[in-house]
């Protein structure tokens, strides 16, 4: 072997194995690739609202009609107790919270599937994909928050007993948790859809379960001591709590299981990750 | 100096039939317990059977150690039958899936364009997809802004860019799409199949582009059925045959050994109602020998002989002569002559005799396909049935060289000066 073989050799710029470790995650490349995944979520935007009338109202009148019906059937009909704040801001801040976590969620649990066509044909980090839902998603979040915020500034100038804590400070750590857990979750049923595809089903409805299961319609204080440590158990309920403690002002923060809801979504996020990037090398033979 | 781009290294990709994905759980189980019980795999494809090598019935080697390498600025020619693996081959340099065992280094950016314009958005404009489809082919914003104008150019729907692409016309958007993919610098460049959609102009442009690709000193793999292509644009090929590497070398040969193989592989392909049958055809000279072979400008005769299942009033026959680039070169019927074949009694069997004169087509390989049939329909069409060379002697041009591969007919021609 002369020289110029050898030093050709180191040269690669990449090799294609089999199998690569497992730990073996390129999040360089990933970043190579940020403008494909501001591309994808300006096409998201973009495709969305192409050919509405109503356009990105679409994102408000979706909160707000939930929060109507809500107002209606479990604030009048069922007489659920609010903690004394007004309806209208408890339910809303809660949807808008959780509707961060499902679309996440619904829509990343899918990526595999939807983006076979695509997927197939050509190779960029298949994280981009996720990663561009959850920030797309992130700009529907901050409009339905903007719009929260007018509410909850109409209700205070109206006097009632609502004022924003120091904990408001605490909000986009809470967003961050919301989006990983919501990514987390979502790229391992995605990884796992791709052999069975009955998880897409059990997804749809596994989420509005979920949401029950989430103190959105109820505060935490009317739980019975004995589903406590259930809904305790729950990773968003944290992350709502803290959420609505920190725009309403009733409660305190339980900075404990705050932690455990950050505990939960980096494990999460890393098993997700380590799964999703088995998955990627070769869903296209299963898929 | 010449530098090697691409290195395939024993490479295999396995398929598993069956055993993966039946795509939902219920079958999974299903086949679990039926496998439990001894029985058969009740979501089992029936008839699957491979061409490919088996290895035992539920795996597939759509790729079995398949080395080679490149160096940079070769274009090289992928050829093979459908199923050959070269479909496979692509995606595992494109990374869309990860080979079996082996590896396959590689120097430089991959473009791969296994289909034009994935990943356009219908609702959006055609400028948003240029930014949108050059993303995804791997290339950075500042890239596709400063070549945005070129790309526009080059599709030549500069008009229509702020036009949302779904109101495009197909060729609008496969031009489109091209002239993104076209734009691409990367060192690699992988393509399938795609000059198989758009019209002559779009496909000659994108020969011409792909041909500057490779001159600029760019490497690239090329994938097509359309053998002309090939040999057009490739410098070197490698034939793939049931999942390995059959050949490696200049693209002539190649496709020349695609070629024999294909021919003797298949069938003859037969086809018509039937009620008259060609019982026996041959090719020969005017003595009545059988040939294979006729110089330029020799007259030959082909002889068939045919008989009908039922009382027919009359027949026509007709002989195509194609090139082994399947271009029909030559056609010869009956009625050329006013030579009627009539009143065909049951049973009988006729006979007739076809004497084509002066033979002007370039020296090659050709292939005789036969026809039988009436304006109301075919009889009996045999394809390709007759296989003959025509070399080139020096009865009807005296050149001492070689007649340039690319004419196809060979004209004769007196010169003089005054």
């Amino acid at each position: 072997m002369n020289q110029s073989t050898l030093r050709e050799q180191e040269n690669w710029s990449m090799v294609l194995k089999p199998k690569k470790s497992l730990f073996e995650i390129n999040l360089a490349e990933l970043w190579q690739y940020r403008d494909l995944i501001t591309m994808f979520v300006k096409r998201d935007f973009v495709a969305k609202f192409k050919q509405t009338i109503l356009g990105p109202l679409w994102f408000i009148i979706q909160p707000l009609l939930t929060t109507l019906m809500f107002v209606v059937v479990f604030g009048n009909i069922a007489g659920i107790p609010t903690d004394g704040i007004p309806q209208v801001l408890f339910y809303m801040t809660g949807i808008v919270g959780w509707n961060y976590f499902s679309t996440c969620l619904n829509d990343t649990s899918q990526t595999f599937i939807k983006n076979a066509s695509i997927f197939g044909k050509v190779y960029f980090p298949r994280l981009a994909m996720p990663i561009s839902i959850v920030i797309s998603n992130l700009v529907s979040f901050v409009i339905q928050f903007v719009f929260l915020l007018l509410f909850l500034v109409y209700f205070i100038l109206k006097g009632t007993d609502v004022m924003p804590g120091i904990e408001v400070l605490l909000i986009p750590f809470l967003v961050l948790l919301i989006a990983g857990l919501g990514l987390g979750f979502g790229i391992i049923i995605s990884s796992l859809t791709t052999k069975y595809r009955d998880l897409v089903h059990l997804i749809t409805f596994g989420v509005t379960l979920w949401m029950y299961a989430t103190p959105i319609i109820y505060p935490m204080s009317g739980i019975p001591e004995k589903y406590r440590g259930w809904v305790m158990a729950n990773p968003m309920t944290p992350i709502v709590e803290t959420f609505k403690t920190a725009l309403l002002g009733v409660g305190e923060v339980n900075y404990l299981s705050l932690l455990y809801s950050f505990a939960f979504t980096v494990v999460l996020l890393a098993v997700g990750i380590l799964i999703f990037n088995k998955v990627e090398r070769t869903f296209m033979d299963t898929v | 100096m010449s530098n090697t781009v691409i290195k395939f290294e024993d490479v295999s990709k396995q398929y598993r039939l069956g055993v993966v994905g039946t795509g939902t759980l219920s079958h999974d189980l299903n086949r679990f317990i039926a496998k439990v019980r001894g029985k058969e795999d009740p979501t089992r494809k029936v008839g699957v059977s491979n061409r490919l090598d088996v290895k035992d019935g539920n795996y597939v080697w759509a790729l079995r150690d398949v080395s080679f390498s490149l160096n940079d600025g070769e274009v090289l020619g992928v050829v093979g039958k459908n199923g050959a693996g070269k479909s496979t081959l692509l995606k595992l340099l494109s990374r869309v899936t990860a080979p079996t065992t082996g590896q396959i280094k590689v120097k430089g950016r991959i473009a791969s364009l296994l289909e034009v314009g994935t990943g356009f958005h219908p609702e959006l404009t055609g400028k948003e997809n240029i930014f949108l489809n050059g993303a995804i082919l791997g290339m950075t914003k500042r890239e596709i802004k400063s070549k945005f104008d070129e790309i526009v150019d080059f599709s030549g729907v500069s008009k229509y860019v702020d036009t949302p692409v779904k109101r495009y016309s197909s060729g609008m958007y496969v031009r489109l799409a091209f002239a993104v993919a076209a734009h691409l610098e990367p060192e690699i460049l992988i393509v399938d199949e795609v000059l198989a959609v758009g019209d002559a102009e779009f496909q000659k442009k994108a020969i011409g582009k792909m041909q500057s690709v490779s001159k600029s000193g760019r490497t690239v793999l090329f994938v097509s059925h359309n053998l002309t292509a090939v040999e057009q644009l490739c410098s070197k090929g490698i034939l793939l045959q049931n999942g390995m590497l059959k050949m490696e070398g200049p693209i002539h040969d190649i496709t020349s050994a695609y070629k024999k193989a294909s021919v003797n592989e298949n069938e003859l392909k037969r086809s018509g109602t039937r009620l008259v049958e060609l019982k026996n055809y041959a090719m020969t000279n005017l003595l009545g020998q059988a040939i294979d072979e006729v110089f330029l400008g020799e007259t030959f005769r082909v002889t068939a002989s045919f008989s009908a299942k039922e009382t027919t009033d009359y027949t026509d026959f007709t002989l195509d002569i194609r090139n082994d680039s399947n271009e029909f070169i030559g056609h010869v019927t009956n009625a050329d002559d006013l030579f009627e074949i009539k009143n065909l009694e049951k049973d009988e069997l006729r006979k007739i005799t076809v004497e084509v004169k002066d033979m002007s087509f370039a020296p090659g390989t050709y292939y005789i396909s036969l026809w039988l049939g009436n304006k109301y329909g075919t009889f009996d069409y045999i394809e390709n049935c007759i296989r003959f060379t025509i070399k080139q002697g020096d009865f009807f041009i005296k050149r001492p060289f070689p007649f340039d591969k690319r004419a196809k007919t060979v004209l004769r021609s007196n010169w003089s000066t005054d």
